[in-house]
């Protein structure tokens, strides 16, 4: 894949898409609050992301990043808050049926099936969007479901390892199955938890390479602590500190707050 | 776990060939058995395992692919006897319908799948040691209530005479009929679990045993799963049920007393809980066990009657050899064979 022509391709439609009128938002939180006992994790969290854009979350450890994606795919329920995916409210909806209108995560350390082949991970990732779940019917070769697993394989670089278990993968193409999972089925909005932790440089530029291979119309929310990854997939940029969204703005704006830079990047970025 | 998709090498795998010669030289020997057992060994020994065997596999079903144990497997099979013994005819006419077999033996099967259903409704929201004892107080709660109800369960007493239709003008009764009859129910039992494992249901059950949090994170409805999970293993518990009601001619409450209930665990755990053969080989050692324990006791001079204690101490050596069961000292034993073969392969074919 030519990395310039996408790279064009996005440009161009993240021009339109800013030129157009958005009528909904992909994804919109209010006033979203969590508390473990007394501690609040997050607290009154407002953000939204318009369709197709792709947001990066950036903050300290303990900002709350991943407990409000916790809060968002339902992994557990917000104290308090409404969260709506394209207009619908979904604050009380158990994971699975977020799932199964559009929204998907990768976890920061991966939830993989070791004792299954890749293949299997990314069959049950397809099987579990589909009507087919509660199936007593073997997969055969020639199910649609089996060929949209393998385009999936294929599409996160992972055709030569299909057959491999999955415990015995390399961290980096552990990582690569994990975006492949959330990709499975209609993906509308996608969370990525630190996709590009652990990985060696190659592996970050073919992390790049996936998520701007991405189609336009899926927007994203990246955590990451690897500001030259972040900067370079994202087009907006909300900082998090205690739990609180702390700015919002452009990589630019971001990179170049005076805030910011005191709390987050010590002054001395690179 | 049993891959799923087919391997990307080109070349169908036919069914037959995939069949290890060990099972060819099992199944020919099962087959032949009553040209060389006794009418004793048939009835009582595989009778008997075959029909444990499939009441543990029930439970095999749960917590092998779902990581669920359940104490409610033998409750579920004794309820089916019950419903045959209510519905169909037994030596209590007063309470027994005479329903035809086409209408009863159905319907307990339906009522067992429901009752074990509902029961895992109940115990899916649980975890480990709750959903034990949930379904342990459960299946007290059967023992007890089937004990003191006269008007439907009768008591005590419960229902005798309880035998299978003369299909084909056979009587099911007899030894080698009896045997082919639980061989059978045996084998389909065992093959629609082994055929389970590798559907979307069982790859998306034994995923949400591995990893619950994803699953729900890929689509799936943990609790569904865990639900219909119960459903499957109710049914073959059913037929479990009927058959052992038809061995002994008699369904009592002490059919599923606590006791009943533990052995279960005790043959599926000892057997193993990995595969679907385990709860057959956990029940034909408990078997052995059971018939034999009081002539070795006698031998040594001791009383019949601690023939619990043989089982128990059988139940140790192998817990304590091997945690996984017969299967795990098996499994390790081939390992150790095919250390220069493919490590990822080792032993499957």
């Amino acid at each position: 894949m030519a990395r310039s022509a996408i790279a064009s391709t996005r440009d161009r439609s993240t021009a339109e898409r800013l030129g157009s009128v958005t009528t909904g938002n992909a994804l919109e939180l209010r006033g979203v609050t969590k508390l473990f006992g007394a501690l609040a994790a997050i607290s009154d969290v407002t953000m939204s992301v318009r369709p197709g854009e792709r947001r990066a979350v950036l903050g300290s450890n303990g900002a709350g990043k991943t407990t409000l994606f916790n809060c968002v795919t339902g992994d557990f329920l917000p104290t308090s808050g409404t969260i709506r995916l394209f207009g619908e409210d979904l604050t009380n909806f158990p994971a699975h049926e977020r799932i199964r209108r559009g929204l998907r995560r990768t976890y920061q350390i991966s939830l993989l099936f070791g004792g299954m082949t890749v293949a299997d991970n990314v069959y049950l990732a397809c099987l579990g969007v589909s009507r087919g779940r509660f199936s007593l019917l073997r997969p055969r070769p020639s199910d649609a479901i089996v060929a949209r697993a393998d385009e999936l394989i294929a599409a996160v670089h992972l055709a030569r390892v299909r057959d491999t278990l999955v415990s015995s993968l390399s961290y980096g193409q552990q990582r690569q199955l994990e975006i492949a999972l959330a990709l499975a089925g209609a993906p509308r909005f996608i969370l990525f938890d630190e996709p590009a932790a652990g990985l060696s440089p190659a592996e970050r530029a073919e992390l790049v390479a996936i998520l701007s291979g991405l189609p336009d119309h899926i927007g994203y929310i990246i955590i990451e602590h690897d500001m030259d990854v972040a900067l370079r997939v994202a087009e907006s940029v909300t900082m998090m500190h205690n739990g609180r969204v702390f700015k919002e703005g452009t990589p630019e704006e971001i990179e170049n707050d005076p805030e910011v830079q005191e709390l987050y990047l010590g002054g001395g970025h690179g | 776990m049993a891959d799923v998709l087919p391997r990307s090498e080109p070349g169908r795998l036919i069914v037959l060939e995939r069949i290890p010669p060990a099972a060819w030289v099992l199944g020919v020997l099962l087959l032949a058995m009553p040209a060389f057992a006794s009418n004793f060994v048939l009835y009582q020994i595989f009778g008997w395992s075959f029909i444990l065997g499939m009441i543990a596999l029930s439970l095999m079903v749960l917590a092998g692919y779902g990581g669920m144990v359940s104490l409610i497997q033998m409750t579920v099979a004794a309820l089916a006897g019950y419903v045959v013994a209510i519905l169909g005819t037994s030596g209590v006419p007063q309470i027994s319908l005479g329903w035809p077999w086409w209408l009863h033996i159905p319907l307990a099967i339906v009522i067992a799948m429901l009752f074990g259903t509902l029961v895992g409704a109940l115990a899916v929201r649980t975890e480990g040691i709750y959903t034990i004892m949930i379904t342990l107080a459960i299946a007290a709660a059967f023992f007890y209530f089937t004990r003191q109800n006269y008007g439907i369960f009768n008591g005590y007493t419960g229902f005798n005479n309880v035998i299978p239709p003369r299909w084909f003008d056979i009587d099911w009764r007899q030894s080698v009929p009896f045997y082919y009859l639980t061989l059978a129910c045996a084998t389909l039992s065992y093959l629609a679990v082994v055929w389970i494992g590798r559907t979307p249901f069982g790859l998306a059950l034994q995923g949400v045993r591995d990893n619950p949090r994803r699953m729900s994170a890929l689509g799936f409805s943990v609790t569904a799963h865990r639900i219909l999970a119960y459903t499957f293993a109710s049914v073959i518990a059913a037929f479990g049920g009927i058959l052992l009601v038809w061995q002994n001619a008699q369904v009592v409450p002490g059919t599923a007393g606590i006791p009943q209930v533990i052995d279960i665990l005790v043959i599926a755990v000892v057997g193993g809980l990995r595969r679907p053969i385990g709860p057959f080989i956990g029940a034909f050692i408990y078997a052995i066990l059971s018939v034999f324990s009081s002539d070795i006791l006698h031998a040594i001079g001791m009383s019949g009657e601690r023939f619990k204690l043989v089982v128990g101490l059988g139940f140790l050596a192998v817990v304590g050899f091997s945690p996984d069961g017969v299967l795990g000292l098996w499994d390790r034993y081939q390992a150790r064979r095919e250390t220069n073969r493919d490590a990822l392969l080792g032993g499957r074919r």
